[in-house]
């Protein structure tokens, strides 16, 4: 369970929209990768697994990915809390190329 | 059905306990009192399976029960004067997010200065707010529109929150006899409660949203919408709640010899079983004269009132309210209404009511020779000699 | 009672594509609270940046049923909910909220204290980070003395804010609620613990948690988990549990010493001059006799 992209959005018109205000949890229509200018690069073979920045990054972006993790640059912000929380020097950040 | 000597507070609560809200949730305030502590003696005694909720204020009362209806639950709670200002903030919340809310107003003048007695001020301070707004002339109109309100608001195509308004002293504490309904006509009449926009476990929603400048509109106008089909919903819900219960009402609006009316007093709530004995003695003495009682503002009547009117010479507002630095704002209502139906007489409107003082059968009599002289402008009974 | 932890929490995110700042306490302190709590939770969040950032229809990033509230109505709401999904017969649920310092210290602290008077089934989480940070930073009455918000500046005649953080903890420890915490987002495990603790006592729960706002302290968006444990590591945030009329810390004071750099390390404090600190220090000593005299040690 978690909120994800969604492929096909309505085109929001009067007869589409929601009569209320609730609707279908977890919906989304943009991503975050924008926001970023440094994004976190993985050394799988430095990587033990710990998980402290799986647990420590604010957005979720970090999945549990067999014994090691990985990143989802969609949402990703490039906080670089998860270098930070990286006890193995495992995970840099790194300029994002435009 | 049981034939009762009670207080307008008392039916209301009997209309609720036939509703069976799962929360109720209020906050103490006179005149509105005796409705909730009759609920909870309810509620105590295992007469009705609600759970009711004590809260530390008006905001919370209102706050709980919008919580409650998008849990999925029929909801009640019950306020009056500085009590629904003080909640007023969720007021837009509830109509915004379509729960259809049932609350009791009991009508009371508004501070300052301060005064426990019965005006219309506080309800039509909040004509704006999206809420159906209904008022009552009598006990068993209370009771009627208490299991009433919970069949309109819930409609699919309204899912608006209703406010049923009582005459605070005049209605709520004043003794009539009422027919008390069985549970069992009730549960023929009201439909379990089932509403879409509601907490689900099997398809989650985010509830209560922001809606930034690209959709804003939309739901607005949705808003509107559901509103203004309360209209229809209204009749309906008259014609099945006659089948089941006998009592017939007449829409948004009840006519007392308007047909043929030259002069047409205009008027809501409890004052017009007085208005209306001075109709039909004025009619003895050969005056065509005619009442048009507004059974709710919200949606406002806004065809009954043109037809009602159309053949009348003058008509006079009779409202307990102010909207300061203008007219009254049922005066407002009705003008703006026969305006975009063309009609033009002149129109008077009478102040009266406020913190609760007496409207007598003269100040009646009296508006009715004013509409004859063919007077307008907005006059305080008692006070027309106030300069401005 | 199993502690959460890394890898035994639930894949699922629940909180998840959100627009709040890069480097969030307080958008942390939600996801966590929610993975421990799990599917059945029905969040609910007053006005504020997680309500701000989390449900900008059609973006609507709770994964579970999720509601924003009225800005005073969090606890009243959560209220509403709770009675209302057990009046329709609902079970394992659990009812969390989730507001900020602003919406919990002050406008929403009457409907708090009547939740917890009425002893609720349901958790109440304040993400602390020390001001109203969404309307861009003024002041509440958590923010802590000394800080420049944009309605206490460090102006001439005052510097900054002059009155000390509210006591949340203790205050709502006074009601005699079932169970109360401080937490931070810095030690997630210890606040991960306290969550699952909260979930399984029943009545009302309240934890506080410190939830550093980069944007609104002056900090780096890498540096929020480093400043949240270094508030508990130098005092000024004590990790504390309350439940049956007894105070527990769950952490010990680490080294005093941290807490000028704790100060001089925020932008938000860096017009504060050595006696200001000295005062900071003096306050957080005594806070610390009364703890080390009548709490119990971790």
């Amino acid at each position: 369970m978690k909120p994800h992209l969604r492929t096909c959005i309505p085109e929001w018109r009067s007869d589409s929209l929601p009569d209320n205000t609730a609707y279908e949890a977890g919906f989304l229509v943009t991503k975050n990768s924008g926001w970023r200018d440094i994004r976190p690069v993985i050394d799988t073979k430095k990587c033990t697994g710990c998980l402290q920045c799986y647990l420590y990054c604010p957005d979720g972006t970090i999945a549990r990915c067999g014994n090691k993790v990985s990143v989802d640059y969609d949402f990703c912000k490039g906080c670089g809390i998860c270098a930070k929380m990286c006890r193995h020097d495992a995970l840099r950040m790194e300029a994002e190329r435009r | 059905m049981t034939r009762s000597f009670i207080s307008g507070n008392e039916a209301f609560a009997h209309g609720i306990r036939l509703a069976s809200p799962g929360v109720i949730s209020a906050y103490p305030i006179t005149p509105q009192t005796i409705v909730v502590e009759r609920l909870s003696e309810m509620v105590a005694d295992g007469v009705i399976d609600s759970d009711f909720i004590h809260v530390e204020s008006e905001h919370s009362a209102l706050s709980c029960v919008i919580g409650a209806s998008a849990a999925g639950v029929r909801t009640f709670t019950a306020t009056s004067s500085q009590g629904l200002l003080y909640m007023a903030e969720c007021l837009p919340y509830a109509a915004g997010g379509r729960f259809p809310i049932v609350m009791m107003n009991a009508n009371r003048s508004v501070a300052l200065p301060w005064n426990i007695y019965g005006d219309h001020r506080d309800s039509l301070s909040q004509l704006d707010c999206g809420w159906i707004q209904a008022y009552a002339q009598n006990a068993q109109e209370g009771l009627d529109l208490a299991l009433m309100s919970y069949r309109i608001a819930e409609r699919p195509d309204v899912s608006t929150p209703f406010m049923v308004n009582l005459d605070g002293f005049h209605l709520t504490h004043t003794y009539e006899m009422a027919d008390v309904p069985e549970k069992e006509q009730a549960d023929r009449f009201l439909p379990p409660y089932s509403t879409q926009n509601t907490i689900d476990f099997d398809t989650p929603r985010n509830l209560c949203f922001s809606a930034g400048p690209d959709h804003n509109t939309a739901f607005k106008a949705g808003e509107h919408a559901g509103l203004m089909r309360s209209r229809r919903a209204v009749i309906e819900t008259e014609e099945e709640f006659s089948a089941i219960f006998g009592r017939k009402y007449t829409g948004l609006t009840e006519e007392y010899m308007c047909s043929d009316a030259e002069f047409i007093l205009i008027t809501l709530g409890s004052i017009s079983g007085l208005c209306r004995d001075v109709v039909s003695s004025l009619r003895k003495s050969g005056m065509k004269a005619g009442l048009l009682r507004l059974r709710y503002m919200r949606p406002f009547p806004v065809e009954e009132v043109s037809a009602a009117v159309a053949g009348a010479r003058s008509i006079c507002v009779l409202e307990k309210d102010i909207s300061f630095g203008f007219a009254g704002t049922v005066f407002i209502n009705v003008c703006a209404a026969i305006q975009n139906a063309g009609i033009c007489i002149p129109a008077m409107n009478l102040i009266g009511g406020l913190g609760g003082r007496d409207i007598t059968e003269e100040n009646i009599r009296a508006a009715f020779q004013d509409m004859a002289s063919g007077k307008t402008g907005v006059v305080f009974i008692g006070m027309e000699d106030l300069k401005i | 009672m199993t502690r959460p932890t890394a890898r035994n929490i639930t894949e699922d995110e629940y909180f998840f594509g959100h627009k709040a700042c890069a480097g969030c306490g307080g958008s942390l302190a939600v996801r966590m609270a929610l993975k421990v709590l799990g599917s059945r939770a029905v969040a609910v969040l007053p006005a504020g940046c997680m309500s701000a950032v989390g449900f900008n229809f059609p973006q609507l990033c709770f994964a579970n049923n999720a509601m924003i509230s009225t800005f005073a109505g969090t606890a009243s709401m959560m209220t509403g909910v709770e009675a209302g999904l057990r009046a329709r017969g609902e079970k394992d649920y659990q009812v969390v909220g989730f507001a900020g310092d602003g919406g919990t210290a002050d406008i929403g602290i009457q409907a708090l204290s009547g939740a917890i008077d009425r002893n609720d089934n349901m958790i109440y989480i304040c993400y602390d980070n020390e001001a109203y940070m969404n309307t861009g930073t003024q002041k509440s009455s958590l923010t802590p003395f000394g800080a420049y918000t944009t309605t206490t500046p460090a102006g001439v005649k005052i510097r900054g804010n002059i009155r000390e953080k509210k006591n949340m903890f203790e205050i709502v420890a006074a009601h005699g609620i079932p169970y109360a915490a401080t937490a931070s987002i810095g030690y997630v495990d210890d606040y991960m613990a306290k969550v699952r603790k909260a979930s399984e006592v029943k009545g009302m729960k309240y934890i506080h948690v410190l939830a550093p706002c980069p944007t609104g302290w002056g900090i780096r968006p890498d540096e929020t988990v480093e400043y949240a444990r270094m508030a508990t590591d130098c005092g000024l945030w004590p990790l504390a549990e309350y439940g049956c009329g007894e105070y527990s810390l769950t952490r010990s004071m680490k080294d005093p010493g941290l807490l000028r750099a704790y100060i001089r390390g925020q932008k938000r404090f860096r017009h504060l001059r050595d006696p200001d600190i000295e005062y900071i220090e003096s306050k957080r000593d005594a806070r610390w006799e009364h703890i080390n005299r009548s709490w119990k040690a971790p």
